[in-house]
C-alpha cells in the first residue's frame, strides 16, 4: 500500500512529465518538420488564415480526443484488429467534426471540401496512436494529443500567415499591406507551402544541428 | 472520350501531388531510391484503380438518399465505409498478390499495408464524390489520379538519387530539400494547366 502512495505521489496531475509532453510537440519534436507525419491533409488549406484556423481547431480535437479514447480501450482491442479499431475511432470523430462544421460555419465547410475527410488519413493522429496512446495511460495520451495536434496548428498557421499576407495582401481577410501592394500570385499557389515549409525547416534545423539528416 | 479527358486531366493538370498534396507522407518516405518508388507508385494505380469504382458503387447504392436501395440519407457513414473498403481492399490485394507473385509481393514488402493511410486514396474517394463522377468517370479518374501520383514520385526519386552528390546546405539536406524540389516539381506542373483535354480529343477525332 505503501508503495502505491508514493508511486502516486510521483505522478501529480500536471507535473514536468505531463508538461514535457505538451510542450516538446510544439517545436522540438514538431509532427511536421521533424517528424514528417501529416503533410499530406493539410497544406493545400493554408492559402487563407481562416481555414487553417479551422482546421487546426479539427485536428487538436480529433487527434486529443481519439488519443483519449484509444488509451481507454487499449486494453480490450485485440492487436490483430487495432488498425481498424483506430480507424474506425477516428472515423467517428471526424464524422462528427465534418456534421458539426457543416451546421455551424456552412461557407468554411464547403472551402476545406475533402480535406476535412482527410484527417482520417493523417498520419499524425495514427502515428499518435500507434505509438503513444496504445501503451500509455488516458490522461497522458490525451495530453500527447493536444499537443501534437496544436505543433501541428501552429506550422499550418504560420505557412497560412506568409501566405495570405503575401499573397492577399490581408489576414483574415482584413487589408493589411497598403492598397497599392501588387499581390504575389506565387503565394496563393500550392508551391509557396513547400517553399515556406523548406525555409521554416532549413531554419529550424540551423538552429538546432542535432536535427540535421545525415543522409 | 471522356475517359481519356478524364485521364489526362487527373494525371498531369490535377495531378494528387503536386496540386492538392495528398499522399505526401510515404510520398517524402519512400522517395530515396527510383526501385522502391517505383514499386509503390504501382501499387498506388492498382489499389486506387479498384477503390474508387467500388467506394461509387457503395455510395451510389448504399448511401445516396435519391439512389441507395434503403430509401434514407446515410451519407454520414461515408468515412467509415470508404476507409473500411480501402484497408480491405489493401488487405486483399496483398493477399493476391502473395499468391499470384511472390517475387513482387517481396519487392513492395511493407508498402502494400501502408497505402492504407496513403491519404490519396481516400481523397480519390472523396474527390469522386465531390466531383459528381459516374462509374466510368471515376474509373478513368482512379487510374489517371494513381498514374499522377506514380510519376510524381518516380521523378522525386530520380532527382533526390542524383541530389545527393550535390553540396546542399547541410541544415537543408533530406526533407528540407525534398519540399523545395517538390515546390518547383509543382511550378512546373502548373505549366501542364494549360492543356484542354476536351480540345485534345476533339482535334483527335477530327482527324
Amino acid at each position: 500500500m505503501a508503495e502505491t502512495k508514493i508511486k502516486e505521489a510521483k505522478e501529480p496531475l500536471f507535473g514536468k512529465k505531463e508538461r514535457k509532453l505538451l510542450v516538446d510537440p510544439l517545436l522540438d519534436n514538431n509532427p511536421i518538420t521533424i517528424q514528417v507525419l501529416g503533410v499530406c491533409s493539410a497544406l493545400a488549406v493554408t492559402s487563407l488564415l481562416m481555414p487553417s484556423l479551422v482546421m487546426t481547431i479539427a485536428v487538436v480535437f480529433v487527434c486529443a480526443f481519439s488519443n483519449l479514447l484509444t488509451s481507454l480501450l487499449r486494453n480490450i482491442i485485440p492487436n490483430e484488429v487495432r488498425l481498424i479499431a483506430q480507424l474506425i475511432i477516428i472515423a467517428t470523430l471526424v464524422t462528427i467534426v465534418e456534421l458539426s462544421l457543416k451546421y455551424f460555419d456552412y461557407p468554411t465547410y464547403k472551402e476545406l471540401s475533402v480535406y476535412i475527410g482527410l484527417i482520417i488519413t493523417n498520419c499524425i493522429v495514427m502515428g499518435r496512436l500507434e505509438a503513444f496512446a496504445m501503451g500509455n495511460k488516458p490522461w497522458k495520451s490525451f495530453l500527447d494529443g493536444l499537443g501534437n495536434g496544436v505543433g501541428y496548428g501552429i506550422i499550418l498557421l504560420v505557412v497560412a500567415f506568409f501566405r495570405e499576407l503575401f499573397g492577399k495582401g490581408t489576414l483574415f481577410g482584413a487589408q493589411i499591406l497598403p492598397e497599392g501592394y501588387f499581390a504575389n500570385n506565387l503565394m496563393v499557389m500550392p508551391a509557396a507551402a513547400m517553399f515556406i515549409l523548406a525555409v521554416f525547416i532549413w531554419i529550424q534545423r540551423s538552429r538546432n544541428k542535432e536535427l540535421i539528416d545525415i543522409s | 472520350m471522356d475517359f481519356v479527358n478524364i485521364f489526362i486531366r487527373s494525371a498531369f493538370i490535377e495531378n494528387l501531388v503536386l496540386a492538392y498534396f495528398l499522399g505526401m507522407c510515404s510520398y517524402l518516405a519512400v522517395s530515396k531510391s527510383v526501385k522502391t518508388a517505383v514499386g509503390l507508385g504501382l501499387a498506388v494505380v492498382f489499389v486506387l484503380g479498384i477503390t474508387i469504382p467500388i467506394n461509387w458503387m457503395i455510395n451510389e447504392y448504399l448511401l445516396a438518399e435519391t439512389t441507395n436501395v434503403f430509401g434514407t440519407d446515410l451519407t454520414f457513414l461515408r468515412f467509415i465505409l470508404f476507409i473500411a473498403v480501402i484497408a480491405s481492399m489493401v488487405q486483399l490485394v496483398e493477399m493476391v498478390i502473395e499468391k499470384v507473385s511472390p517475387a513482387l509481393y517481396n519487392s513492395l514488402g511493407i508498402f502494400l499495408p501502408l497505402i492504407t493511410v496513403n491519404c490519396s486514396i481516400l481523397g480519390g474517394s472523396l474527390f469522386m464524390i465531390s466531383r459528381e463522377y459516374n462509374l466510368g468517370d471515376s474509373i478513368a479518374f482512379g487510374l489517371g489520379g494513381g498514374f499522377g501520383w506514380f510519376l510524381a514520385i518516380v521523378f522525386i526519386a530520380a532527382i533526390r538519387e542524383k541530389i545527393r552528390y550535390s553540396n546542399v546546405p547541410p541544415a537543408l539536406r533530406g526533407l528540407g530539400m525534398a519540399f523545395l524540389l517538390t515546390g518547383l516539381m509543382g511550378l512546373a506542373f502548373l505549366g501542364l494547366s494549360g492543356i484542354d483535354p476536351a480540345a485534345l480529343t476533339a482535334a483527335a477525332a477530327a482527324k
